[in-house]
């Protein structure tokens, strides 16, 4: 127990410092590069530099390789398998713009280490119902579960600060969760997750210095997809997940069809003149999260971004209390 | 309107444990045999089946719901 102690200090020490030391390094030579975006949303426009999944990546990597030292566990090796080739997925949408079915595709193909690997269950856990059996339809899932988790973690991606704010909230709620249900190894995993995604929300929050960029949410997403699989806690990481999985479903059923964001015609949200976030008018723009809870007036990105960090703390707590029900069976 | 995506929140969750509760009392308990090495191959296929039938289900339960929570803003 003393060294899952020490090990899970020193792998979530090492994920926030990598984070938080390379990302400043990042952001200069990103902007050196002129590879930097325009924030829409900020008075004047400013240009921000993007993508800040490498330094995601390298906070990642660095971390389960040394706790990969320390235990030698193949759903650590799966971890980061799945992890970098969601990087390299996200990298390529960064660098050039892929078609909207290009994404779910690459990224069912990164949930292939975890199936060679065998670093998956046969059965889904379902709280106060117990386990079911369920072989073949559980590989399917795996495959299914990484697009998802990648997807949705991008699709929050929306405002300064809210992917890595967001993923912050639901992966200590996992790490929580995966302790409650005494997956301790597996916490321990996940904990970089959670430091890595609080370092880089120093850089990401308004004023964001730097914005994730697909390599980013999708290195978020596909590892926390990951954790749910080889944790056994699939149902409590989709609760975590809530917000951001309601901002998909209430996106794809106004859409209707798979479509990236800057194929769409009209925006979900507008400007005011003192540049305060507005719900659209228009009656083609999607149904979206910022535009639910814009619909009672204008708020400052500021105040949009707290309310999104309210509901992740409200669905972490309910992720919290799934684990606790996971071990009663009615 | 806030309070209404907290509301949207917690009834998710709760169809997530029904789902759960029902997927378990549906699926768990088939077992298909007597069709030799296809038995298997029927029993994966009878479960995913339903499985995909039930989210469905639970997709156009969920639209309703936030049809009817969001009525008022998806209609503006």
């Amino acid at each position: 127990m003393f060294d899952k102690t020490i090990a899970a200090i020193v792998v979530s020490a090492i994920a926030f410092v990598t984070v938080y030391a390379i990302t400043p390094i990042l952001i200069k030579n990103l902007e050196k590069r002129k590879l930097v975006v325009k924030d829409y949303n900020r008075v004047g426009g400013a240009m921000v530099a993007r993508p800040g999944g490498p330094s995601i990546l390298a906070g990642i990597l660095v971390s389960e390789l040394v706790l990969y030292a320390f235990f030698s566990s193949v759903d650590v090796l799966a971890i980061i398998l799945t992890t970098f080739l969601a990087f390299l997925v996200g990298l390529a949408d960064d660098r050039k713009v892929l078609g909207g079915w290009f994404k779910p595709l690459a990224l069912a193909a990164t949930a292939i280490p975890i199936i060679l690997l065998g670093a998956h269950g046969t059965h889904l856990d379902f709280p106060l119902f117990g386990p079911v059996h369920i072989p073949e339809l559980y590989l399917a899932l795996i495959v299914l579960m990484i697009p998802i988790t990648g997807n949705t973690v991008n699709s929050i991606d929306v405002l300064n600060g809210v992917a890595s704010g967001f993923m912050t909230i639901a992966s200590f709620a996992l790490t929580i969760s995966l302790f409650i249900v005494h997956h301790y190894d597996i916490a321990i995993a996940s904990l970089p997750l959670g430091f890595v995604s609080l370092a880089f929300y120093k850089y990401h929050k308004f004023p964001s210095r730097i914005f994730p960029g697909d390599s980013g949410a999708l290195t978020l997403g596909a590892m926390y997809g990951t954790i749910a699989i080889v944790g056994h806690v699939e149902i409590i990481a989709a609760v975590a997940l809530l917000p951001a999985v309601i901002n998909s479903f209430l996106f794809l059923s106004s859409v209707k069809r798979i479509v990236e964001h800057r194929q769409l015609k009209s925006n979900p949200v507008e400007h005011t003149e003192d540049f305060k976030l507005k719900a659209t008018e228009h009656k083609d723009a999607p149904v979206t999260l910022v535009r639910l809870i814009l619909a009672n007036g204008p708020m400052t990105e500021k105040e949009v971004g707290f309310t999104i960090f309210k509901l992740a703390i409200f669905s972490a707590a309910l992720a919290i209390i799934t684990a606790f029900m996971t071990g009663i069976k009615i | 309107m806030k309070g209404q995506i907290f509301v949207y929140v917690f009834i998710m969750w709760l169809m997530i444990l029904a789902g759960g509760g029902l997927l378990v009392l549906t699926i768990a308990h088939i077992s298909i045999q007597g069709f030799g090495k296809y038995s298997e191959f029927l029993d994966s296929g009878i479960k995913a089946i339903i499985a995909i039938f039930l989210v469905v289900l639970w997709i156009f339960i969920m639209s309703k719901i936030k049809n009817w929570i969001f009525h008022k803003q998806i209609r503006n």
